[in-house]
């Protein structure tokens, strides 16, 4: 099992209040898969995430990441994964290097290993130009691609996107997806939110989550298959109707 | 582990280096509030504006309105001719104290029972009281110059005043501004640096890394403590070499109590945090519930023993206070560790106290 799959997810859920965000929920990520989490706005893909990240316990239900037990392995959880949250967390006030030096400092880079690293996702997110620049001074679409150089300096076997293209250019969002796709390839699993569905047709697989239930898992093509559908917008719309209607 | 708190400790350097607000609060705040409460804040009243209104027109008053206004206490601003002079005086702040003799002083002065009369303007309470004071002693030094052998006073007193022999408010505020400028820069200064985190949500973005709680504390707090503690040794080598404040105790004890003050001070900054969604938010509190009551409830400004019994319950809990009792019997008796022991045991309780229950709260925040 934690061979093949990278993230195993039973029962899970989580409560505020009154309020069920995420409702037994169970699926798994197979390793090196681009998963992606659709849904609207408050339909708890966030909360989900929040939880396989060790940042929200789960109210109930069991989740590993890696083969690591989130409840009691978080400290391990940690070391393997990568997370960047929809509000790109960067220090505006540092650097493009003195963002990188730092994420890589915390997770425990230096030396030569920190400059290898360094080199590696300057080369591969096409940063160079930006290097000494203040963070709050790049383009949207840079810092998008600076927070996922941070995110992935220390080579994580699981990588964790939280809407990650929100508030970018399509042009931007495109050359994005390049990079998750050269990721993936690398052998990373990468855990995707979104709320654009041509992003969801990039994904090798896709959860359709409505009201803080999985309502559908599958390939895109599976899926446009098994609703007869022509695109995956299609098949989110009428489902969630049907949800509704249900 | 050292990486990662020295990572942080490195970033939050930059921080403060590229953020104007916390350089003014570091560097310049101390540096003003220094000059301003040691050349202009000075509880000495010099100089009382005085003026006279001379009834007697005799040799015996200009001799006493002299020997008053000779001295540096007291300074003739006018001679009034009439009382009605005297409210325009007063209402134009020209004086602070009328001095009237009336026309009997001479013959008075003889027959051994002259009275003179003083009018105060006491718009500002404290001054007014003061002029009163300068008024008797001067009154009283006069009458003994005049006949030294016929008044003897069955009880003098003479006074001699330690550690301050000119009185001179310097030695009193210096120590206390240490304790201010520490307490905001540990308290306010980290409490808006992680409501910043959280606000730009860096602070989650570390959490998901495997550093400690424990290690984003030391990492982020302390330069903190590097730079209050730099500012507390700044403040008393410009006082010493300004204002000839002397240091007279253990400069290595003054240290080891002002890393006990500091903490406390960061457990409270920390607490802020915890609450305070927003950096106004943390501000407005971390302004409210550590300098206010460092200014006005330590003994800094005002005697505990002068505030009203309710302030003084509180001001139990003022770790300012402890801190204050601490650093002016180091600076200004030379005190040791036994002559210190009740208040630094306060601040070592408040600070375990404040420092559990912070990184506890700090802990459940994520």
């Amino acid at each position: 099992m934690t061979e093949e799959y990278s993230i195993v997810v039973e029962q899970l859920c989580r409560r505020f209040g009154d309020f069920t965000a995420v409702d037994h929920i169970s699926f798994s990520v197979k390793r090196g898969e681009i998963f992606g989490f659709l849904g609207a706005n408050g339909a708890g893909k966030t909360t989900t995430i929040r939880m396989l990240c060790g940042l929200l316990l789960p109210t109930s239900g069991h989740a590993s990441v890696a083969g690591l037990d989130i409840l009691t392995q978080s400290e391990a959880v940690k070391q393997v994964i990568g997370y960047m949250s929809q509000k790109f967390s960067l220090y505006e006030d540092l650097t493009v290097a003195e963002n990188l030096e730092f994420y890589a400092g915390i997770y425990g880079l230096r030396g030569a290993a920190f400059r290898r690293e360094r080199q590696r996702v300057i080369e591969m997110m096409g940063l160079a130009g930006f290097i000494d620049k203040l963070t709050r001074d790049l383009p949207t679409g840079w810092k998008q691609r600076l927070a996922l150089s941070c995110a992935v300096m220390h080579h994580p076997q699981v990588l964790f996107l939280d809407e990650p293209t929100s508030g970018v250019d399509p042009i931007a969002r495109r050359q994005f997806w390049n990079l998750i796709y050269s990721l993936a390839a690398g052998g990373q699993t990468i855990f995707v939110t979104t709320h654009y569905m041509d992003e969801a047709e990039y994904c090798n697989r896709l959860s359709i989550m409505h009201a803080g239930k999985i309502i559908a898992v599958g390939s895109p093509s599976e899926l446009k298959r098994r609703y007869r559908k022509s695109t995956v917008e299609q098949v989110f719309i009428g489902l969630v109707k049907a949800g509704e209607a249900a | 582990m050292k990486q990662r708190v020295i990572a942080l400790m490195r970033k939050e350097f930059i921080h403060i280096i590229r953020d104007l607000r916390s350089l003014a609060i570091i560097f310049l705040l101390p540096i003003l509030m220094v000059i301003i409460y040691g050349y202009a804040v000075t509880f000495d009243v010099k100089e009382i504006r005085l003026a006279v209104l001379d009834e007697s027109r005799s040799l015996e008053s200009r001799r006493l309105s002299e020997s008053l206004t000779a001295s540096r206490y007291f300074l003739l601003v006018a001679r009034l001719q009439s009382r009605e002079e005297i409210e325009p005086l007063f209402l134009e702040r020209r004086a602070r104290a009328v001095l009237i003799i009336p026309r009997s002083f001479a013959q008075d002065l003889v027959a051994g029972s002259a009275q003179v009369q003083a009018v105060i303007d006491a718009a500002d309470a404290s001054t007014a009281v003061v002029a009163v004071n300068y008024l008797r002693s001067g009154l009283l030094q006069h009458s003994l110059t005049l006949n030294e052998a016929a008044f003897r006073p069955p009880m003098r007193i003479e006074p001699r005043v330690w550690y301050n022999p000119d009185l001179k408010s310097t030695f009193f505020i210096v120590p206390g501004l240490i304790a201010v400028i520490m307490m905001m820069i540990c308290a306010l200064l980290t409490s808006v640096t992680i409501a910043r985190e959280r606000e730009t949500g860096t602070m989650e973005q570390i959490f998901v890394s495997p550093v400690h709680p424990w290690e984003i504390i030391i990492g982020k707090m302390s330069p903190y403590v590097i730079l209050a503690l730099l500012d507390g040794l700044g403040i008393l080598l410009f006082a010493r070499l300004v204002f000839k404040v002397p240091f007279r105790g253990s400069s290595l004890l003054f240290l080891a109590l002002s890393i006990i003050f500091v903490v406390a001070s960061l457990s409270i900054g920390l607490m802020i945090s915890t609450r305070a969604k927003t950096q106004q938010a943390a501000m407005m509190i971390a302004l409210l519930s550590t300098l206010m009551p460092s200014l006005l409830l330590s003994g800094f400004l005002y005697p505990i023993a002068s505030l009203p019994k309710l302030l003084r319950v509180i001001s139990v809990v003022v770790p300012a206070k402890y801190f204050l009792i601490i650093d002016r019997g180091i600076i200004l008796k030379g005190a040791g560790m036994s002559q210190l022991l009740e208040p630094t045991l306060f601040l070592t309780l408040f600070s375990l106290v404040l420092m559990g229950i912070s990184i506890k709260t700090f802990k459940m925040h994520f």
